[in-house]
């Protein structure tokens, strides 16, 4: 299983889809290794920098609403997951994208807005970072000498694919 | 109770359902193509898996960028086709037959109703026209398919769109598309099918009911359905007619898979087709959508006609309807992708091509190309483009560039005056 959580990155716009993850002109790399400069270079979102200290160091998005929408490209996970970013949490994500991320045994965790604010507090925190307990499905953000725990739901399914490390080998002794 | 389509497909393909909620289904037809293919032929290879579960229901052609423009997508090209060959898969599609896969497999006749349908592609939701159950994938579900022919799913709930009465002049599928999803917003059908009914629907042809259920993705959709009826049956019978004693025959077969009268929808949405108008997005997503005569002076630079939603043959002759005897705005330039061959031949033996050249537009043969600022098209930083492709996202057909959403009429319109322009004027 991967590990999860670390410094968070704060992108703080509903809708952000997989061009603005990763632009199609890099689809082109035959190796996920080869897209690991190009991460969220499209995002449009004022004071966003894709190679600022903040994005570099992430561990763990933190988003709005309909995250990973429009193509089905699985290179959007697979950029997060060269830059060490191996969960995303969101009030809500494309189908492709979440399905993605689960099949590739990474994490697509929905939170309710509410939560989701009181995560967002911590958008200025220097410290911020986050642990996610997937076995318990808990998360805690730290932050500012703060610190507040969550609790999120996942599919059994999805937490299958979690443990197991991703839906190829699954697929393939079961079907 | 009653099912839809969609309930009615899972129910047939159920191979599994390992947890509550979590459907596997046996796939009719795994689609490929060159840019989501590649890894996963690899990834097989890698953990000593080179196999295909089925080399007849799996379809693969190179459409993004071809012809290859560079080493890496001679690469990919490659990688898909050796494959091909090594699996011993027919349906291959390279340079010289090939074209934009979701224009060009329906053309062979590869998707029938009440088939499940995969690709590595967000706009396979397009083949949902035939009144099949088609959703875009990643890589790895698409791998699994390749290797297991099955794909696991959350059962999507539908909601029903009834677009009643006839369309007014210059209106057209794309604009119908562009209002829904206008309406309901970019996430406004997240796991569900979105299924086409209604007189509107009824009389359109399945180029344009292709162009509907092609942009069920930009609203979230899994699929987008249309009910099969002997629109399906007529433009499928050059390959079924083996398989059926009469067209009425054939028809009877498939409207097995047509939503009970009594199925549950979780929304029903009305939209009242003798009230709607041309439309064209702006800003940077699919559902900022306004009627073209709310623009004033957007100029443009480019005009693209092509793609898997508006590259199809009645497209072209559209445009060339509006574009006949006329010129392309000093401002701009005008690139034609007809989306496949056959589409190719046929407007030209229509004598369209002549009339785009004439007009001055740069024809190009069948790719994705442009719309996805892959090739063939891509604007420059600060450069706007009218275009009949599917998604206006920032960046989308280069960096920097901005597009606008809009049906084939109203980009030839915009091509002669430069700026977004009503089609209706034209016809």
């Amino acid at each position: 299983m991967k590990t999860f959580g670390g410094p968070v990155l704060f992108l703080d716009r509903a809708d952000i889809n997989t061009d603005e993850i990763i632009p199609a002109k890099y689809l082109t790399e035959i190796t996920k290794q080869d897209l690991k400069p190009y991460m969220l270079e499209d995002l449009k979102l004022d004071g966003f920098d894709p190679k600022g200290e903040k994005t570099l160091n992430a561990r763990v998005v933190v988003s709005r609403e309909n995250f990973g929408c429009g193509s089905s490209r699985e290179h959007a996970p697979w950029v997060f997951e060269v830059n060490n970013i191996t969960a995303v949490v969101a009030e809500s994500f494309a189908r492709i994208f979440r399905q993605n991320m689960f099949n590739c045994g990474m994490a697509a965790i929905e939170l309710p807005k509410a939560d989701l604010d009181l995560i967002f507090s911590h958008a200025q925190d220097a410290d911020a970072s986050m642990s996610i307990d997937i076995e318990a499905q808990t998360l805690t953000m730290t932050g500012g000498g703060k610190q507040k725990s969550f609790s999120f739901e996942l599919s059994p399914f999805d937490k299958a694919l979690v443990l197991a490390g991703g839906w190829v080998d699954y697929a393939d002794t079961k079907y | 109770m009653g099912k839809t389509t969609a309930e009615k497909i899972f129910a047939a393909h159920l191979v599994d359902e390992p947890f509550s909620g979590t459907k596997v289904l046996k796939l009719d037809v795994v689609l490929c193509h060159e840019i989501t293919t590649p890894i996963a032929i690899d990834d097989l290879i890698a953990r000593g898996k080179d196999r295909v579960f089925d080399p007849t229901r799996i379809k693969a052609v190179i459409d993004h960028v071809t012809p290859s423009k560079d080493s890496k997508t001679a690469t990919q090209a490659k990688i898909l086709r050796d494959w091909a060959r090594r699996q011993n898969i027919k349906d291959f599609f390279d340079v010289g037959a090939n074209g934009v896969c979701h224009a060009l497999f329906p053309e062979k006749g590869f998707i029938r109703p009440g088939n499940t349908v995969i690709m590595g592609d967000s706009h396979t939701c397009t083949h949902g026209a035939f009144g099949a159950f088609a959703a875009g994938v990643g890589t790895t579900d698409l791998e699994v398919g390749i290797l297991k022919g099955v794909c696991a799913f959350r059962e999507p709930k539908s909601i029903r769109v009834n677009v009643n009465g006839q369309l007014p002049k210059g209106v057209y599928a794309k604009d119908v598309i562009l209002t829904i999803i206008g309406k309901i917003g970019v996430n406004g059908a997240t796991d569900r099918v979105i299924e086409f009914r209604g007189t509107t629907i009824d009389a359109m042809t399945m180029e344009s009911r292709m162009t509907l259920c092609n942009m069920a993705i930009e609203a979230g959709g899994t699929s987008g359905i249309c009910m099969p009826d002997m629109t399906t049956v007529e433009y499928l019978w050059p390959f079924i007619q083996d398989e059926f004693a009469s067209k009425e025959a054939a028809l009877a077969d498939y409207q097995q898979w047509t939503s009970d009268a009594d199925a549950t929808y979780e929304q029903t949405i009305e939209i009242d087709a003798a009230a709607l108008v041309p439309v064209a997005t702006f800003n940077f997503k699919p559902d900022q959508v306004k009627a073209v005569t709310e623009f004033s002076d957007n100029r443009v630079d480019q005009v693209y006609l092509g793609s898997c939603t508006n590259g199809r043959l009645e497209d072209l002759r559209i445009a060339a309807q509006i574009l006949k005897g006329n010129k392309l705005a000093e401002n701009v330039r005008g690139i034609l992708s007809p989306a496949t061959p056959k589409i190719y031949r046929e407007a030209m033996k229509e004598g369209l091509i002549d009339i785009f050249l004439d007009a001055g537009f740069c024809v190009t043969n069948s790719t994705c190309g442009a719309c996805l600022g892959m090739s063939n098209g891509v604007l420059a930083d600060g450069e706007v483009c009218a275009s009949t492709t599917n998604r206006n996202f920032n960046g989308r057909m280069g960096k920097g560039g901005m597009v606008h959403l809009m049906s084939p009429a109203t980009a030839a319109a915009t091509a002669i005056e430069g700026k977004i322009a009503d089609p209706r004027k034209y016809l």
